[in-house]
Formats: structure tokens, C-alpha cells, sequence
């Protein structure tokens, strides 16, 4: 899933504490599944505001509201959320970046009478996997060209920090990798993988230079499925 | 003859070779290259120029080469996968030719967590191993990455670096044949202190052949302190020095451990000599130019030989 995190508060408070009318619009999917954009967060978000907004004496609204995919028209398209939208100065979204560029045109495009303004609520850190409670790890960079039957269902491309396709730098060091002792070395635990699986050779050829274009390198990759389009 | 380089040329012969290391400046001083560049000249076959090694920003290693090159001496350009993409790691190649360099060694490159940007940006479009490909292709099938014929011809003696200490241990030698298929002309390793686990590594090494298709360069670096040697042991990785020789430098008492650790040095470089396999050494004397001279003459290895 996307792993995002609130950013922090002070930041958040400078998007808007110019505004009288604030939305912040949570988002029902990845963000509330690693607990920093749902519905929790949305109220924790608006009370810290309406607090330090009676701080400074200033007279300013403060609304709440869910969307449970902000990354598609069909969760947005409520008439009660547009109300919402529409009464508002700014909106924060607790979505990920793509929740927020997605959110920005839809509200746009739905309103367009006027101008609406979407500032991030989160950062949007990786995609990964929970693996275990409070703890998230970062799995795919999204390359567009998957290698993990290559190399034992551990990605290299992701998980070593020079994304070495040819096996471990000779930073390696008991299974852990120069940069952190944290963190692990994927090539290390590719390794053991193809040994225990005995296919050890695999890692043989040398593995050709990688093709970029699927990955982030050209502007906005698109997928367009004829077979599924109305 | 691949690049016709007085390191080419020595090994081809047979010779054992030593090369030595140089660090380019913080900045644009030639003079600073130059005059390590003197106190190497003579002493040593070929020089390592780094290339913004532990990811510190220096003079481009392809300017310090040239430079060596105009004060007489052979140099051995280190490049790096973490700065460059493929384009411009080509269009410093060809540009390294044409300023006289023939002789290059393809790394990864620390990473740059370790330097003074650690904000920037890592490139690593190819890795070290696919970089060493790339070398061989222009140089014997005339052709740039794309396929694209290169005009003239690249002449160039292709190097790369090994580290036997580094884990998982067993699968090293492994990594360094990949490299040798890659079409690695020579190795230069990681320092060495572990002797007897360098042995052993070397071992897998002839057992497999490697060193006939290979030349072998064991890497050493004296030490000067006994706080340096910590200092390596538990910060630089893959770097393994045995409790004795630490013991050694102890015990040479205060102010001696610098000689002592020159004396180890070169106890360790006549035992290299004796191993199978291993056809030279790369001497890395980091900002201990000045004490070359006396290293390779207490070794036995000066005078060098001339091809």
C-alpha cells in the first residue's frame, strides 16, 4: 500500500492560517490502513487547528469530512462532500500525493465557477509493506519492470540503496548494509534466498543493463486498458 | 595490446606490479596534485586518481589524470556509477581517451550518505559490473551502449575493485568472477589485514582460474596509529584487522607506531608476493605520499621495472 505521514503540524498551519474556511478531507484506503490520513486523523488534525486558532482569537471554521478513495471521481462525487468544498477557503487533504493532485482536479473541474485550493496534509513516504504494528518498510519503487522472479521475491532495485542489479557492493557487512546498520542487505538476503531455493545460479549471467523508460523518467507514466474501457 | 598502458604492458610481461593512490584536492590547486604526484613518481607503476572518494567532492579524477599524465606519470581513473548516468559516463570516457588515460577502474562509488551532500541525489543507472561491460564493448566491438558505431577506437585497460572481507564471504569469490566475465583486464582489492583470510579467498580464486584471466592487485594501506586502526576497523566497512597487529602497534611504544606499521606493511607485501595468484598490489597510502618512496624501498620493490 502507500505509506504517508502527517506532516508537521506547524507546516500544516502555515498552508492555511491565512483562511477563515478550512476543509480537511480524510482519505478511506491506504492512508487510513497505515494510520495517518483517515478518519481519526482528520478529527486529531481539526481540533489541533480550532485550538490554535481560539489561541490567537481568530474566528475561523473549521470542517471535517472522508472520502474513502480521493484517487478516483467515483468516491469524490458526493453532493454533500461538494457542499462542503464549495463553503470552503482551502481544503487540506489527508490524502497521498496522489489523493491530492486527483482531489485538486476533480473539485476543479466539479466547481468551476470557482478556483479551489488543495494543500497537502500528509507526506507521502513509499510503497510498502506493514510489518508489524506501528511499522512500515518501504517494497516497490514502482520501476515498471518487475525482476523478483529473478531474484528470490526481494527487490534490489528498492531495497539496496545503489539499486546494484549484478549482487552486493563490497559494503556488505554480517547482512547489513554500509549505509545503515538498520537496514538490511537486500543482496544478502537475495542470496540466501537462492541458496535455500538452490537456484544460486540464476545470479550467474550478468544481468543486462536496465531499461528506464517504464520507470519514472519521462514525465506522467499512463496505463490505458482497451479491454475494460466502455 | 587492449590499451598499450605501462600497466598493460608490465603485467603482460610478467612483472609484479605496484600502483599507488592519489586523492585530488578539495579544490582547483594543480599544484597540489602535482606535488604528490612527485613523490609517487618513480616509486610506483601506475596511480589511482580517485574519483570524489567517500562521496567528498574533489577535482574531477579526469582532470588530476591529465595532470599526472603532464608530470610524467601513468594514471588509473577511478569512476563511479553514483554520479553519472550511461551518457555521461561514455562521453567521459572517450574524453579521458583523448586527454591520454588507458587505463580505468570501474566502481560503484560510495554512497553519498557517507560525503558532504548527503542530500543530493544518487544516480546509479548502471552498476559497477554492468559498467565494465559497457568499457569492453566500446573498446572491442567499436559500439556505444545503443549499438551505435564509435568513431575511431577506444583503447582502454579495464579495472575493477574487489573486496574480499565484505559478507556473505562465500559468494565474493563468485562476485569477482562475474566481474572477470564482465571483462575485467584487472583487480585491484579492498586494503588487506586479514592475511589469512585473504589466503583462503585466494585460494577459491585459483582453484577456479580466475587469476589467468584476470590480473590480481592485493590492496594495502599502512597504518598509522593505533587510533586509526580502530577507527578503520569499526567504521570502514568490509575492513578486518586482526587483534595482533593492532597488539603490534601498541607495543612499538609512543610515536613508533607510524614506523611499526610501515615495517607490518611491508612484511605484508613481500608475504603477497608469495601468494599464487596475486600479481601486484595496489599501495593505497592515503595522505602518506611523502612516505612512499620509503615503503617501496624497505619492501625491496624499487627500483620499478621498465617495459
Amino acid at each position: 500500500m502507500i505509506v504517508g505521514e502527517r506532516k508537521p503540524f506547524s507546516e500544516i498551519l502555515s498552508m492555511v492560517e491565512d483562511y477563515s474556511k478550512i476543509l480537511v478531507i480524510g482519505c478511506g484506503s491506504c492512508v487510513t490502513v497505515c494510520m495517518a490520513g483517515g478518519e481519526e486523523e482528520v478529527k486529531i488534525l481539526a481540533s489541533q487547528l480550532r485550538l490554535a486558532f481560539r489561541k490567537n482569537k481568530r474566528d475561523v471554521k473549521v470542517e471535517e469530512a472522508m472520502a474513502l478513495r480521493q484517487c478516483d471521481d467515483e468516491y469524490l462525487n458526493d453532493p454533500l462532500l461538494l457542499d462542503k468544498v464549495k463553503a470552503a477557503d482551502i481544503v487540506i487533504s489527508m490524502a497521498c500525493g496522489v489523493g491530492v493532485q486527483h482531489a485538486t482536479s476533480f473539485f476543479n473541474r466539479r466547481i468551476p465557477d470557482k478556483p479551489i485550493r488543495v494543500v497537502p496534509g500528509l507526506n507521502t513516504t513509499f510503497m510498502g509493506a506493514n510489518l508489524d504494528v506501528g511499522i512500515w518498510e518501504e517494497r516497490c519503487v514502482g520501476c515498471g519492470d518487475c525482476v523478483l522472479e529473478k531474484t528470490g521475491g526481494i527487490c534490489p532495485v528498492t531495497r539496496c540503496a545503489k539499486s546494484l542489479l549484478n549482487g552486493p557492493c563490497g559494503g556488505s557487512s554480517n547482512g547489513k548494509c554500509e549505509i545503515n546498520k538498520e537496514i538490511d542487505c537486500a543482496w544478502h538476503l537475495i542470496i540466501e534466498r537462492l541458496e535455500a531455493l538452490g537456484e544460486l545460479d540464476r545470479l550467474k549471467p550478468i544481468e543486462p543493463y536496465k531499461d528506464w523508460r517504464p520507470s519514472h523518467n519521462g514525465g506522467p507514466r499512463k496505463t490505458v486498458r482497451e479491454d475494460i474501457r466502455i | 595490446m587492449k590499451s598499450g598502458s605501462n600497466l598493460e604492458r608490465l603485467l603482460e610481461k610478467g612483472e609484479f606490479v605496484v600502483t599507488g593512490e592519489l586523492g585530488p584536492p578539495k579544490g582547483p590547486d594543480a599544484d597540489v596534485v602535482k606535488k604528490k604526484a612527485h613523490m609517487l613518481k618513480d616509486n610506483v607503476d601506475a596511480v589511482n586518481i580517485t574519483d570524489n572518494q567517500t562521496a567528498i567532492v574533489r577535482m574531477s579524477s579526469i582532470a588530476a589524470c591529465k595532470i599526472l599524465i603532464d608530470e610524467g606519470l601513468e594514471p588509473n581513473m577511478q569512476m563511479v556509477a553514483r554520479d553519472r548516468n550511461r551518457i555521461a559516463m561514455m562521453s567521459d570516457i572517450f574524453g579521458a581517451s583523448a586527454l591520454g588515460i588507458k587505463n580505468m577502474l570501474c566502481l560503484s562509488g560510495d554512497h553519498q550518505t557517507f560525503g558532504n551532500h548527503p542530500e543530493a541525489k544518487n544516480v546509479f543507472d548502471i552498476d559497477s559490473i554492468q559498467m565494465i561491460y559497457m568499457v569492453k564493448t566500446m573498446r572491442d566491438e567499436n559500439k556505444v551502449i545503443s549499438g551505435d558505431e564509435i568513431e575511431g577506437h577506444l583503447k582502454m585497460f579495464i579495472g575493477a575493485a574487489c573486496n574480499p572481507f565484505a559478507d556473505p564471504f562465500r559468494y565474493r569469490v563468485y562476485r569477482l568472477a562475474k566481474k572477470v566475465q564482465a571483462g575485467a583486464d584487472f583487480i585491484q582489492t579492498q586494503c588487506i589485514y586479514d592475511m589469512k583470510r585473504f589466503k583462503e579467498f585466494m585460494k577459491q580464486v585459483v582453484d577456479m582460474g580466475l587469476h589467468e584471466k584476470c590480473k590480481i592487485l592485493a590492496g594495502v594501506t599502512p597504518l598509522k596509529s593505533v587510533g586509526m586502526a580502530r577507527y578503520m576497523a569499526l567504521n570502514v566497512s568490509g575492513i578486518v584487522i586482526p587483534e595482533e597487529m593492532i597488539d603490534r602497534l601498541r607495543g612499538a611504544g609512543k610515536g613508533k607506531a607510524a614506523s611499526e606499521g610501515i615495517k607490518i606493511l611491508c612484511e605484508q607485501m613481500q608475504e603477497l608476493q608469495e601468494i599464487e595468484g596475486v600479481a601486484g598490489i595496489h599501495l593505497m597510502a592515503i595522505e602518506w605520499e611523502d612516505r612512499v618512496h620509503e615503503i617501496m624501498d624497505t619492501a625491496g620493490f624499487l627500483p620499478r621495472p621498465k617495459v
